[in-house]
């Protein structure tokens, strides 16, 4: 018989409830959008009377939830970077140098003398001149190798050493590289989220993608190439000992040195030794100040251990000149005068304020550790954003009067039921995104119209089959019930396979589509609930106050 | 008075020619796929990289002095159309402008995208950039490798999933009708070479559980008229099948198309083609699942012996209540 539990009314209806409650932050969404803001920046302690006034304006005892809207709405900026993480295995190895030089130095009477030889960027290539010496070169070089930890393999270590000939040959391993990848990835999130922050702009979304890529999406930011600025400089800060200075810039820097030119005074370079003393990753602070000339400066400090390599490096050189090298330029190249032991100091070219400000923050947040490639980017302006809404909203409307005139038009009573579950069922969506802090996006509305045509598909199998079942005259409470029986499976076996489809656009898509892909999917999970569960209730409560004797469906 | 868009009680035969239709059918995926292998589609930057870059102007876009303007950056291959839409605003003049990828450079430059734009406002002083997507030929790649893996991976769950609740005589004829809605649908683009990117992809698979959905309410009736009426010919149960549900058939295809018109006319040119071949989904997907899907089951035919007796008692949604 048509009947339906007590308990599972109430919780059809407290179901329903609670979706259009979610739901409802929506309806207010610019009123609630501020208040959010307000609360945010309350809690950093914004406790201002505008933000007070704007926090008021929503009760706290609302929900406010809101559906976040897509860049492609809202405006903003899109990059996909990739990290080069093989850029971090040259300075790797690069590090490496002097440490397997200081090792292999007592060992001189067995193996002859060392040189470092030219070799690819991630491989350390030093010749002895007693080959006969190898085996303890290479015993002496494996003793430098440090045990990692991996998942897999256990008791690998970070370097491989091999001999060919005359020549010693350091790599990285293989575990040590992934590991390394692992890291410099990790380390470019964090780095780039910090740039974003410091600029402050409202969700920005930094997310790892694959194993080497950085997705980065910032709403009303105005263009891509202006993100890039933020997070594009590297700020790769190193102190380097100075070989010579020369006005040629084709001059051989030597083995194990490099040329780089002066930031400030054109036509000077320096040859430099590669392998820094500290770098500006043992930096803990940088701050704008001036110099003892007024000039703008920036003051920085160095981590114990930074602290302490300055401190031995300035003891032992005292006299000679040492580089400050910022993305391949130096700064400045000031002459050790004392040595510096506390692990600070100053940094003074010519600034202005604001560049010294800028480089203040670029030293704080930390360089990134490789270089990122720019692969995919994309800049909407918020017009664009602001007139596909206008479009979308005036759509959906429309659609959806259609469907609900169309609807009662063809079944009447049984229409308006459908009518109202499928308004219940927009509210249903609305309040899953806000829950699940889903993101709207152009064919995400599009989805949520698909939605509206669809969603009255269960309800439109039901009303059929009940229309056939009437004809073979049962009672009305029969009919219905064997209605909605029969048209069970056909509704499940539907909407399940659109929703395999579902599963893998969101799985296989990204950015829009995948905005498509929950809608859809959100989209059949409440429509299936209305259509078996809110329609057939409303039946059914009809159905007991008026007690029919003939139903026209 | 009751709308009916199907009088009650139909009976076409749906079967009479069923070897015409399914030689219609392969006709138009041979021409479809003709098409596509001669004029090829006209892929967005998404697929192939590139620079797109939408412009607003309160003058007349003129194609001529634009690409006279961007001509001598010497990028390659630009194309530049104009955009008209009835939601536009009178002094709103739109262009799209793409730009082909740059040969050997992976990543997108920030130099060649503000040359264009200073190029354009040298002769357009109030043109404004609305939007500039940009995209790597190595990203590109990986969408096409993606898109693909996810329209077959799409067909083959589903071809699982119906053999699993079916037969495999079912699961073949839903595969196919799939098969020749996602070609047809190809076809026209190619045909009329609408812009084929990423959101075409999610519309294609969208097609995809259209059709289903629509296949699957046909074979699910004819799955219960098999037990049903035990002794009629196969034809005749299928014929009965889609007869029954053909009222559905048609109330969901017009209440889909409602919304999706409803789109297509009011919902902005950013989104036209997409809709497109969801509009062109639903109205081959609902021809697809009575003209292939079950012709196609009409000729690898069904196993007759269900021994079974009802048809929702080994069904295992039949005690489901609420």
């Amino acid at each position: 018989m048509l009947q339906i539990d007590l308990w599972k009314r109430i919780t059809i209806l407290l179901t329903c409830l609670a979706g259009l409650w979610l739901a409802m932050p929506n309806a207010f969404y610019t009123t609630v959008e501020r208040h959010n803001d307000a609360v945010q920046a309350i809690e950093l302690g914004a406790t201002t009377a505008e933000n007070e006034a704007q926090r008021a304006e929503w009760p706290e005892w609302l929900p406010s939830g809101l559906v976040n809207l897509g860049l492609d709405l809202r405006g903003g900026a899109h990059l996909l970077a990739e990290v080069k993480v093989e850029d971090v295995y040259a300075s790797r190895m690069d590090a490496y140098w002097p440490e397997i030089r200081d090792a292999l130095r007592p060992e001189r009477p067995t193996i002859g003398t060392i040189r470092l030889q030219p070799s690819p960027s991630d491989e350390v290539h030093v010749r002895i001149s007693q080959p006969e010496g190898m085996p303890r070169a290479l015993e002496v070089v494996r003793g430098l190798a440090r045990p990692i930890q991996t998942l897999t393999g256990v008791g690998a270590n970070d370097i491989e050493v091999r001999a060919e000939g005359d020549l010693l040959i350091v790599t990285l391993s293989e575990a040590e590289k992934l590991a390394s990848d692992e890291r410099t990835v990790q380390q470019s999130l964090e780095i780039i989220r910090r740039r974003i922050d410091e600029v402050g702009t409202r969700e920005p979304t930094i997310q790892r993608q694959g194993t080497d890529r950085i997705l980065i999406q910032v709403p009303g930011i105005g263009s891509a190439a202006e993100l890039k600025e933020i997070i594009g400089t590297t700020a790769q800060l190193t102190f380097n000992p100075v070989v010579s200075r020369g006005s040629d810039e084709n001059a051989n820097p030597g083995i194990g040195n490099k040329l780089v030119p002066s930031l400030d005074e054109p036509g000077a370079f320096y040859t430099i030794e590669a392998a820094p003393v500290v770098t500006g990753e043992e930096l803990v602070d940088a701050q704008p100040a001036f110099d003892q000339n007024g000039r703008p400066a920036v003051n920085f400090r160095f981590n114990t251990s930074g602290a302490r390599k300055f401190g031995d490096y300035t003891a032992e050189n005292i006299g000679s000149p040492f580089a400050i090298v910022l993305d391949d330029e130096v700064v400045s190249a000031p002459t050790i005068q004392s040595h510096i032991p506390g692990g600070s100091g100053i940094i003074t070219g010519r600034f202005t304020v604001e560049e010294s400000t800028n480089l203040a923050i670029l030293l704080r947040a930390g360089a990134l550790p490789a270089g990122l490639e720019f692969l995919e980017e994309r800049t909407i302006g918020p017009e664009l954003g602001q007139d596909s809404i206008d479009a979308g909203k005036i759509a959906t409307i429309v659609a959806f009067v259609a469907v609900l005139v169309f609807m009662f038009l063809s079944y009447g009573l049984f229409g308006v039921f459908a009518n109202v579950a499928l308004i219940i069922n927009i509210g249903l969506i609305f309040g899953l995104l806000s829950m699940i802090g889903g993101t709207l996006t152009l064919p995400g509305i599009a989805g949520i119209v698909l939605t509206v045509g669809m969603a009255v598909d269960a309800n439109v199998l039901v009303f059929e089959r009940i229309r056939e079942e009437l004809k073979s005259a049962k009672g009305p409470a029969r009919a219905i019930e064997l209605g909605y029986e029969k048209a069970l499976s056909a509704i499940l076996d539907a909407n399940i396979t659109t929703f395999i489809t579902a599963v893998i656009l969101f799985a296989m898509g990204s950015g829009p589509v995948r905005g498509f892909a929950i809608t859809l999917g959100l989209g059949i999970l409440t429509s299936v609930f209305t259509a078996i569960f809110v329609t057939r209730l409303m039946i059914v409560i009809w159905f007991e106050r008026k007690r029919p004797k003939k139903i026209e469906v | 008075m009751r709308l009916r868009l199907v009088k009650q009680n139909t009976n076409f035969d749906f079967f009479k020619r069923w070897k015409l239709w399914l030689g219609i059918s392969g006709l138009m995926m041979v021409v479809a796929f003709a098409s596509f292998m001669i004029q090829g589609l006209n892929f967005g930057i998404d697929f192939r990289g590139g620079t797109t870059i939408r412009t607003e102007s309160a003058q007349p876009v003129d194609i001529g002095v634009y690409r006279d303007a961007i001509a001598v950056l010497e990028l390659g291959d630009v194309s530049i159309t104009e955009v008209f839409d009835p939601t536009f605003e009178d002094d709103q003049n739109v262009a799209m402008i793409r730009i082909q990828a740059q040969d050997g450079q992976e990543a997108v430059t920030v130099d060649i995208i503000s040359a264009v734009e200073a190029a354009l406002q040298s002769v357009r002083p109030d043109i404004q950039f609305i939007s500039v997507e940009s995209v790597g030929p190595k990203v590109s790649g990986e969408l096409i490798q993606t898109a693909v893996i996810a329209v077959v991976l799409a067909i083959g769950a589903v071809l699982i999933y119906i053999w699993l609740r079916f037969e495999w005589q079912f699961a073949a004829g839903a595969v196919l009708a799939l098969v020749h809605d996602v070609i047809l649908t190809i076809g026209v683009f190619s045909e009329l070479q609408i812009r084929f990117d990423l959101a075409i992809i999610a519309a294609l698979l969208t097609i995809v559980g259209y059709s289903l959905n629509d296949t699957v309410v046909v074979f699910d009736r004819v799955r219960e008229n098999l037990r049903k009426y035990k002794k009629k010919p196969l034809a005749e149960v299928l014929n009965i099948s889609i007869n029954e549900t053909l009222s559905r058939t048609f109330m969901t295809s017009v209440t889909t198309l409602l919304a999706l018109i409803a789109l297509f006319v009011l919902g902005g040119d950013v989104i036209r083609g997409f809709v497109f071949a969801m509009i062109w989904g639903v109205i081959v997907g609902t021809y697809s699942s009575i003209f292939v899907a079950s012709a196609a089951l009409l000729y690898l035919g069904v196993k007759r012996d269900w021994s079974k007796p009802d048809a929702n008692a080994g069904n295992q949604y039949a005690n489901i209540d609420a």
